[in-house]
């Protein structure tokens, strides 16, 4: 049986309580499941939160990682998202040596600016789609980045 | 009533029914021990070990059908308590485990018998609980009961900081518990169950596979009742011993490794797989890709995620398997019995071919004599409790069972030292049965402790321990997988077990013949008193048929024919 390990996006929605994200992360490393990426963040006026995770496995994990999700006391529901709106935030640090308006000009085909300029640094933001994202840094590798940080993929079904 | 974190405990224990605790004082759990002794609500039976407290808990729920509890200290008493823990989450066991904790101010800082123990039982229980505020703790208890027994039973830990013990709040038991994120779901879908009823119509050769959801979910009689009117032959799992009696004629035999030629076989053959709370472990699947490979599947579990998750399921029917099991009925009369004749024929003509059975020695006992010989002498008026092991295959093949929670064994986990506390839960459970433990020369030294437990409380557990100098099951898989190189598995070094009873105030007895069996076993039953009955039985017996780990089901080593001396 070849199973093909294929990329899902899953929502959670947890109970803020202590020790609910480490039922969720033990549940994966438990298991041998994949996480590619993980944000959580409470939902407003509400005593829930929402965890967005980017994994990866075969038809039949992915239905045993959402079924185990749920399966967790504090959650309330699981969602394996098919037809999303996914975005993931990147920030980028460039020397100020480089060229403002060619960097400002590569941000906004990412739906991103120049959010921050000192004396030495600036400080680039780009929010899109997680493989636009990918473009996004390969493109940025020209103009010397000297840090960069990706927040992991949030998603809401449309 | 404003009472402490303490008194809760005993409150609620009282409140939920409790009437027997198992455990083991220490530090950071004085508090609640100091209010045990003030009550008389229910009896606390102190076992000489965490682990063992724990599996007694797990006897008493699995022989009850109630929640076991269990209550021990912070550090070491918790950590002993984990095997505990394991076993009953592996195998569906409702517990509430209730542990001390070093206080809130000490957490964190490293404190003298301080551990994580919420971080550690968490991939081993249902859910688990550290309790902050005592103001939380009437709800926490609440729920943990009420967790434990719902939905797939298993085990809940509840960790008690010593402070919020002491701490004094309002005590009100009489709650309605708002679970919003847990919600069972226990009725099946009329439409699937519907359409398995068709499948079952259209088969030509069903076969029920019963798993020990049945028993946990009480409906061992409604799916008797099921087996007979439809006619459909059935094979057990390891846990659904007694789900069927021994002497029905529609069952065929226990399935798996050490399942029966016939059972294997009917697997092997079948058209539409009939799985009712069995979650197709690899220890009685076998090959996966081999595992029923002409059938449908009907799959109905309290538990989504054993649903198609290792065999798919075309059938997946999500309930309690009482309710979903009583809609079948309801249908029933779509079935007719009589179109399976031919297939209960091939059946029948499997077990000619292959029974399940052994060869006697003249000059040493076999174990499954011994076994078989208990069944004969004691039969339903026992309860049976194993350890794990090359005699915990034996009991499941050659015991007459009769009845549900009749037969008590640590499946899923498979821990050695599991036997003898757990029967004497079972005992404290059922005391008007027998309680018996068969267990090897290996597993009874894991718990030997416990026969001051027993013999403290005049708990009259009575362990046949089927001594081959070896520990058995090992030695077996050496033997067939490893060339008999018997890497550390020969126990020829022994105590003498008829004084290691003596010592502890219980008695025992060295039996080499069948006629010395049958006394000690009598004298045993009679006295009532804390035994054990040490059989030497034949050194090199296998558990037969076997299929060899990852193996196809249909692919078994078999008894070798007699030879003719």
């Amino acid at each position: 049986m070849t199973e093909n390990s294929e990329r899902r996006v899953v929502s959670v929605i947890v109970k803020n309580e202590a020790s609910s994200l480490s039922r969720i992360t033990d549940l994966f490393s438990g298991r041998g499941y994949n996480i590619t990426s993980l944000t959580v963040a409470p939902i407003p006026e509400s005593e829930y939160s929402r965890l967005t995770i980017v994994t990866s496995g075969s038809v039949r994990v992915i239905e045993q990682i959402t079924k185990q999700l749920h399966k967790l006391i504090p959650v309330l529901r699981v969602y394996e998202h098919a037809d999303m709106v996914e975005k993931e935030m990147a920030l980028v640090k460039l020397p100020m040596s480089e060229s403002l308006s060619d960097i400002s000009a590569l941000c906004a085909a990412y739906n991103g600016k120049i959010v921050n300029a000192g004396e030495n640094t600036i400080i680039a933001m780009v929010a899109d789609e997680p493989k636009r994202v990918n473009n996004f840094l390969n493109a940025v590798k020209r103009f010397n980045p000297k840090e960069i940080v990706r927040s992991g993929a949030v998603a809401l079904e449309r | 009533m404003q009472i402490s974190g303490a008194q809760m405990v005993i409150e609620a224990l009282i409140a939920e029914g409790v009437d027997t605790v198992f455990g083991y004082p220490g530090g950071a759990i004085m508090n609640v021990y100091d209010e045990i002794y003030k009550q008389d609500g229910f009896k606390h039976i102190l076992n000489r070990h965490e682990q063992a407290s724990v599996h007694a808990a797990e006897g008493y729920s699995k022989a009850s059908g109630k929640v076991g509890v269990a209550m021990i200290t912070s550090g070491p008493g918790f950590t002993n308590a984990v095997t505990g823990l394991a076993d009953a989450y592996m195998d569906s066991i409702p517990l509430v485990v209730i542990s001390g904790q070093v206080p809130m101010s000490l957490i964190g800082t490293d404190a003298f018998q301080e551990i994580d123990a919420v971080g550690i039982s968490r991939s081993c229980t249902k859910h688990n609980y550290l309790v902050t505020d005592a103001k939380d703790l009437p709800r926490i208890l609440k729920e943990a009961f009420y967790i434990a027994r719902s939905g797939r039973p298993g085990p809940v830990h509840v960790d008690i900081p010593k402070d919020v013990t002491a701490q004094i709040e309002e005590f009100n038991y009489d709650i309605e518990l708002d679970l919003e994120t847990y919600k069972p779901h226990t009725k099946g879908n009329p439409r699937q169950i519907k359409k398995a009823m068709d499948a079952i119509a259209n088969a030509s050769r069903p076969l029920f596979y019963l798993g020990g959801g049945i028993i946990n979910a009480n409906a061992a009689y409604e799916v008797r009742d099921l087996v007979h009117t439809t006619g459909i032959p059935a094979v057990e799992t390891f846990m659904a011993r007694g789900v069927l009696s021994h002497d029905d004629k529609l069952l065929i035999g226990m399935l798996g490794m050490h399942g029966s030629y016939a059972s294997n076989m009917a697997m092997s053959e079948t058209d539409l797989v009939i799985a009712l709370g069995a979650r197709f472990d690899d220890r009685v699947t076998g090959k996966l890709s081999e595992f029923a490979k002409n059938a449908d599947v009907i799959h109905v579990d309290i538990d989504p995620a054993s649903i198609s998750k290792l065999v798919n399921a075309d059938y997946p029917i999500v309930g309690d398997v009482k309710n979903v099991v009583n809609d079948m009925l309801a249908q029933v009369d779509k079935v007719d019995s009589d179109k399976y004749e031919s297939w209960r024929e091939t059946i029948i003509n499997f077990n000619e071919l292959h029974p399940l059975t052994f060869h006697e020695d003249s000059e040493r006992l076999k174990p499954q004599w011994v076994v078989k010989r208990v069944g004969e002498l004691l039969g339903d008026d026992a309860n049976i409790s194993t350890d794990v092991g090359q005699h915990q295959m034996w009991s499941g093949q050659f015991y007459p069972f009769t009845r549900p929670r009749q037969f008590i064994s640590s499946s899923g986990l498979g821990t050695m030292g599991f036997g003898f506390p757990a029967a004497i839960g079972v005992k404290a459970a059922c005391p008007e049965k027998t309680s018996i433990n068969f267990t090897g020369d290996g597993s009874i030294l894991m718990n030997v402790q416990e026969l001051m437990t027993a013999v403290e409380k005049k708990i009259p557990v009575i362990n046949i321990i089927l001594n081959n100098n070896f520990l058995g099951m090992v030695r077996q898989w050496q033997t067939l997988f490893y060339d008999k190189r018997h890497s550390e598995t020969d126990l020829s070094v022994q105590p003498d077990f008829v004084k290691l009873a003596e010592a502890f105030g219980g008695i025992g007895y060295r039996v080499n013949t069948k006629e010395e069996f049958d006394a000690a076993l009598k004298d045993a039953v009679e006295k009532n008193v804390v035994a054990f009955i040490e059989v030497i039985v034949h050194r090199m017996e296998n558990v037969m048929p076997m299929v060899p780990s990852g193996g196809s089901l249909f692919n078994m080593m078999l008894l070798e024919k007699k030879e003719s001396k």
